[in-house]
């Protein structure tokens, strides 16, 4: 069943209409096989629409608000360099990328690693130079056939990083992708898409991190695609600080192979609506993926984690914590998969969940899925959901620590578990402040 | 220093403490005994400012002071301590920054200057020797994973930290073998003095032949029903509590 009322119909024509006055500005290109993936995207979208509560993965997050607004989206910018100063990141080093309503912009971004160690640079770019190298890897993980936020973003994204690190090499310095929706006049739409190829025995540490800008409303639907060649080390974090205006709407989609290893935190602090998924396919024997999520919904905010572990080959590992804290009407929802194929013995999977609801009013929603078709694996999973430990609280104040501090001092070591893991420390910081800020709220 | 009068206290439905009577000035230590049910660990509770226990009548005074309209917070900042019988775990919190932080608070409350890092793990080290405490379980998270012998020697260090003027002990014993338990006492002891007074509720008079008291109350049925000195307490340990029930009905 599909809903036909007027909204519905008049933004997915936008984006429709959007594809269609893009595609007749083409010339050569329109030839492409990149071209052809976005074609078929576009039908995908078509024909999928945008999803409603009545779709199993989408129950408890319902995008009638996102859809029946109107956004810009020609990613125009009149952000300076300037301009930026309120949204940096205290002794950030690195590399440092800025893309402003979806647009990379070298003017504002650093590239510090040696091209032997790791060459970066931006989609456009890469399609303006060599559109046929991109469409070979372009869309060869992220499914768009079931997912209509990932056939939009296939279809539309015109930009965005393709990082390569080439085999052996150790990319010594960070690399962290800022997104800025620059809201501050129009409803403003993104779609980045970022690419990212760690060759073998390759290590790198990367970030991605949303800020919104301005009042008005944004609109991030963001694809990341990561592929993990043999024994290649990865350290991922997402991380999102945006507007009570702000929709974001994430597909992360790792695939790793035999003995890569893959650790990821999705910090989710500010956004009015929040959607990431995380998907992972371990097709590759003694692949490792860790996953690690904090959330804190508060206000009217919602946060959704939809992660996914496909453990495709035998004797792989997949370790996931997700943590939450929800106050007044914040609403949080973490549906965590496993997927256990016939071949994939010895396997190990554990996932856990746990969650502070610090509100009558707040809600939180917990799905484990596993499915398991292997007979000798060992998963477990795990989920709690429940209110502060009155006995801490006791006991804290017992030894002269004011409820309200004690309570701050519980929640902030609730949520340390997960930031302890970021390795990159102006960034730790960062988000430390953040969550401490917001605690005292 | 406390002074106890007519305490009575519920929780829920259920009348605990019924009319209870306590004096305890500086420089004493009071045992206070009685069977299971009695109302020990309310009384401690109630102290305290737990508040799952209803004050349903009397008055408590702590320096002048009506200690029952303080929160528990300020109770300690005034200088009560309550080893508790079942130490909480705190998820991801050590017991350096726990305590840290519950030292500046409670300067803070007392219009003092914080603890810079170096006074507070040079007081940390002194205390250590004294409870005979080892520096890796304070930097793990507090009480979490801890054996009881250390979830109770972790109390006494924190009693020895917080410095306080009234300690409050709540069976502390329990749970202990016979070395835990010396540990225990001789930290216990090592803190005694004439501005401090100590309060130690227990089962068993074990304990006070490492920590001798200078008094011994027998609490039954929500009152104190029999104040003697030590040598109650080893006629209790003999004779039981039948002959006091006896004696009280």
């Amino acid at each position: 069943m599909t809903p036909t009322y007027e909204s519905y119909t008049d933004f997915k024509n936008q984006l429709l209409t959007a594809f269609r006055d893009g595609e007749e500005r083409l010339n050569g290109e329109s030839k492409t096989a990149l071209h052809q993936v976005r074609r078929q995207a576009l039908h995908s979208f078509d024909q999928l629409g945008f999803p409603t509560i009545r779709h199993e993965e989408w129950k408890y997050s319902n995008v009638n608000s996102l859809i029946k607004q109107r956004f810009t989206i020609d990613g125009t910018s009149t952000l300076t360099a300037d301009e930026l100063s309120s949204l940096e990141i205290p002794n950030l080093e690195g590399n440092v990328l800025y893309f402003v309503n979806g647009h990379y912009r070298p003017e504002m971004s650093h590239i510090v690693s040696p091209a032997d160690q790791v060459q970066i640079g931006s989609l456009a770019d890469a399609i303006k130079a060599d559109p046929d190298g991109v469409g070979t890897h372009f869309a060869q993980y992220a499914d768009y056939k079931d997912s209509a936020f990932t056939a939009l973003n296939t279809a539309l994204a015109t930009d965005g990083v393709v990082i390569r690190v080439p085999a052996n090499a150790h990319v010594e310095q960070p690399i962290i992708l800022r997104f800025i929706s620059d809201a501050r006049v129009n409803n403003v739409a993104s779609q980045p898409r970022n690419l990212i190829v760690v060759g073998k025995n390759a290590e790198v540490t990367m970030a991605e991190s949303f800020r919104t800008l301005g009042e008005q409303s944004s609109f991030v639907n963001t694809v990341t695609e990561i592929s993990l060649e043999r024994d290649a080390r990865m350290q991922y974090y997402k991380v999102q600080d945006e507007t009570n205006q702000a929709y974001h709407i994430g597909t992360t989609q790792v695939h790793q192979s035999d003995n890569s290893h893959f650790y990821a935190a999705t910090v989710t602090l500010n956004g009015n609506f929040v959607r990431n998924n995380l998907n992972i396919v371990l097709n590759g024997q003694y692949a490792e993926a860790y996953m690690n999520g904090l959330y804190m919904p508060n206000g009217r905010q919602h946060v959704d984690n939809h992660t996914l572990v496909d453990h495709a080959m035998p004797n792989s590992y997949s370790n996931e914590l997700y943590k939450g804290i929800l106050d007044d009407s914040g609403t949080g929802v973490f549906n965590g998969k496993i997927f256990v194929r016939p071949d994939a013995q010895k396997t190990n999977a554990y996932q856990s969940c746990k969650n502070v609801v610090l509100s009558p009013n707040a809600t939180m929603n917990t799905k484990p899925q596993l499915e398991i078709y292997a007979d000798d694996v060992k998963c477990s999973h795990g989920t709690t959901t429940g209110q502060l430990n009155d006995e801490a609280l006791f006991y804290m104040q017992s030894r002269g620590i004011p409820k309200d501090a004690a309570r701050t001092l519980l929640l902030y070591a609730f949520a340390q578990d997960v930031l302890s893991q970021i390795k990159i420390q102006p960034i730790r910081e960062y988000l430390e402040g953040v969550v401490t800020a917001k605690l005292g709220q | 220093m406390l002074s106890i009068s007519n305490l009575q206290a519920a929780i829920g439905e259920k009348q605990i403490l019924k009319g209870l009577d306590l004096e305890v000035k500086a420089g004493e230590v009071h045992a206070i005994m009685g069977p299971n049910g009695a109302g020990k660990s309310t009384l401690a509770s109630v102290l305290a400012g737990r508040t799952d226990y209803e004050v349903t009548g009397g008055s408590v005074t702590f320096d002048g002071k009506d200690l029952l309209e303080m929160a528990p917070e300020e109770r300690a900042a005034e200088g009560i301590f309550l080893a508790f019988q079942y130490p909480v775990e705190i998820p991801g919190i050590s017991t350096t920054n726990f305590l840290k932080t519950a030292m500046n608070e409670i300067r803070k409350y007392r219009g003092e200057q914080p603890l810079d890092a170096v006074q507070f793990l040079k007081l940390m080290k002194e205390k250590m020797q004294l409870v005979n405490i080892d520096q890796s379980l304070l930097s793990r998270s507090l009480n979490e994973g801890f054996s009881g012998g250390e979830k109770k020697r972790n109390e006494i260090f924190q009693m020895a930290m917080l410095e306080p003027k009234l300690a409050i002990l709540d069976e502390t014993d329990s749970g202990l073998d016979i070395d835990a338990l010396r540990i225990v006492a001789e930290g216990v002891n090592k803190l005694r003095s004439p501005e401090r007074a100590t309060i130690l509720v227990t089962h068993y008079q074990r304990l006070l032949d490492y920590i001798v008291p200078d008094f011994v109350h027998v609490l039954y049925k929500g009152r104190i029903v029999k104040s003697g000195s030590k040598e109650l307490a080893y006629e209790l340990e003999e004779k039981g509590y039948d002959w006091i029930k006896a004696e009280v009905a």
